[in-house]
């Protein structure tokens, strides 16, 4: 707990050299996004056309985010707790540019943002780590020639330099993890979203991934961070929003709306 | 330092401004797609030389059964059918094996496109991505192994008798149609296989009905006459026509023939694009 406070004292110290307070890095304006529920899920055409003409089909709305404000400043790390389903990857998915409002509007400067992606999605078991380090960087929307030029660092800082022209499915999931949030990180960000992928690896590796991050923030990026475990939005947070049912049920004070959120959660 | 900026905060962008993603100013999905297509170039090349490789490092034989399978096949075929098309069809070998390469190439290719996006379903619903990169790949891949695939065909044109001429530079024309025609249709599975995966079956029951309802296997006069006019109505007939001319008949596609297949061709392409995008953001949402 002492070095949990002692980081979240740091964040608040650390002038921000980048720092332009009046910009809103992230702003979204009254939105809303709703996805469209079948009665069940029909997977198959040949009895969708059946039921449809029964007029069996029933869709009902299902409004995963529900009149969200919200704006976050550059340099800012911004939590999001919140229930399973609350809503918490709905809104990084809105801000990442994976899904569209429904109504309302998402501004992001700084584009395109950086996702750190869920360890081994977009890997593939038959290639080479090297092979893996190429495809998943260009999936982020990197150029061949970018990851020329970082590739050194990229497998340097995963730790895997003599083991690269080796197949992934050789890996163990720990070495994995480290390679997948190497490349994720290799460029600095402008804008990096995390969603609960610190969880995951050893706990030297997940140190190294935190200080990263802090490095990132320490330079100015803006940082969108999601997750179900409190303890670890507060150390690194400066501002957390507590998302409930789609709605925002309480914004601020990291103390404060992680102490709402796990009261509530004790109570339900 | 050992991070250097990865985009400058001006860098191209989504939206219209540079840098600036604003869901209430975003160009047309058509363009907005073309553009980020384009942007995301280094993937799809990654994509297209992942997939070349790992079909050849899976098989033992690597390239050479790439090259065998297509022979095999020819040997079982020719033995089988020129029995029965003898006194219709010369260097019966060559014709079969000419079009068949170009049928599978768009079989292949639109049936990978509709499991590609589902196999990039995991990827799209959590970063963006042009949502048309996994079909374009395909027709990117199948083209690949289509280019190799003339090593064994010129082979066997050799081998049978028959007179290899300067004709089959026109090859690259059919074959591109053919790369626009399947990634239409491509798309346009695609866009709804990816509510319905039972589509996929469905598609290979039709495509089997639409390989024999086109003379690769027998020849043009092996239909009934009445029947023959139905053949212009069948894109798919003008397409493997304009392919197999160079190689079999030592001659350029036919002109009208041309002109039909790249109508077709060009149809296909900008309505699957134009659905396929129009409904690609809601893609994530649907998976």
């Amino acid at each position: 707990m002492a070095v949990i406070r002692s980081v979240e004292l740091d964040t608040k110290e650390t002038p921000l050299p980048r720092a332009t307070p009046e910009v809103d890095v992230i702003k979204m304006s009254s939105v809303s996004f709703r996805y469209l529920h079948q009665n069940e899920r029909l997977t198959s055409l040949k009895e969708y056309a059946i039921r449809r003409l029964q007029g069996r089909v029933e869709i009902r709305d299902v409004w995963a985010v529900r009149d969200i404000d919200l704006s976050v400043r550059r340099g800012e790390v911004f939590g999001i707790v919140g229930r399973n389903g609350a809503g918490k990857s709905t809104l990084l998915r809105l801000v990442a540019g994976v899904l569209r409002p429904t109504s309302g509007r998402v501004v992001v400067h700084g584009w395109p943002v950086s996702p750190l992606l869920e360890i081994g999605a977009g890997f593939h078991p038959d290639l080479t780590g090297r092979e893996n380090v190429y495809l998943n960087a260009t999936l982020l929307g990197h150029s061949k020639r970018d990851v020329d030029a970082r590739y050194e660092s990229i497998v340097d800082f995963a730790e895997l330099a003599g083991v690269m022209d080796e197949p992934l499915r050789t890996y163990s999931s720990g070495m994995n993890a480290r390679l997948g949030f190497s490349v994720a990180t290799g460029w600095e960000p402008n804008v990096l979203l995390v969603d609960e992928v610190l969880a995951v690896g050893d706990e030297a590796f997940h140190k190294k991934c935190e200080a990263r991050i802090e490095e990132f923030r320490r330079r100015g990026a803006t940082v969108l961070l999601v997750s179900h475990q409190s303890s670890q939005l507060l150390a690194i947070s400066s501002r957390v929003a507590w998302v409930d049912e789609g709605r925002i049920r309480a914004i601020g004070d990291p103390q404060d709306v992680v102490r709402q959120y796990t009261e509530a959660a004790d109570v339900g | 330092m050992f991070l250097q900026r990865a985009l400058p905060l001006d860098s191209l962008a989504v939206g219209g401004d540079a840098g600036v993603y604003d869901t209430s100013r975003l160009p047309p999905a058509f363009s907005r797609e073309l553009y980020e297509l384009v942007r995301y170039r280094d993937l799809l090349i990654q994509l297209i030389s992942r997939d070349v490789r790992t079909r050849y490092k899976r098989s033992v034989l690597g390239v050479a059964w790439t090259m065998l399978n297509p022979l095999l096949m020819m040997a079982v075929l020719t033995l089988v059918f020129s029995q029965l098309f003898r006194a219709d069809v010369r260097h019966y070998a060559v014709y079969l094996l000419s079009a068949q390469l170009i049928w599978t190439f768009f079989a292949q290719t639109t049936t990978q496109a509709m499991g590609h996006l589902a196999w990039g379903s995991a990827l799209i619903t959590k970063i963006y991505l042009p949502r048309s990169v996994f079909a374009v790949s395909q027709v990117g891949t199948g083209l690949v192994n289509l280019v190799l695939a003339l090593v064994p065909l010129f082979l066997i044109t050799l081998l049978s008798g028959a007179q290899l001429t300067w004709a089959v530079l026109w090859l690259p024309v059919p074959m591109l149609l053919m790369a626009c025609f399947a990634l239409g249709i491509g798309l346009l599975l695609s866009t709804v296989a990816i509510s319905f995966p039972d589509v996929a079956e469905m598609y290979q029951v039709l495509l089997m009905a639409w390989y024999f309802l086109t003379p690769i296997i027998y020849p043009l006069s092996a239909l009934p006459e009445s029947a023959r006019w139905l053949m212009n109505l069948n894109p798919a007939y003008h397409l493997v026509e304009a392919f197999r001319a160079p190689v079999y008949g030592g001659a350029g596609p036919d002109p009208g023939a041309l002109v039909v297949a790249a109508t077709a061709a060009v149809l296909a392409l900008v309505v699957g694009w134009l659905v396929f995008t129009s409904v690609a953001d809601e893609i994530p949402a649907r998976i």
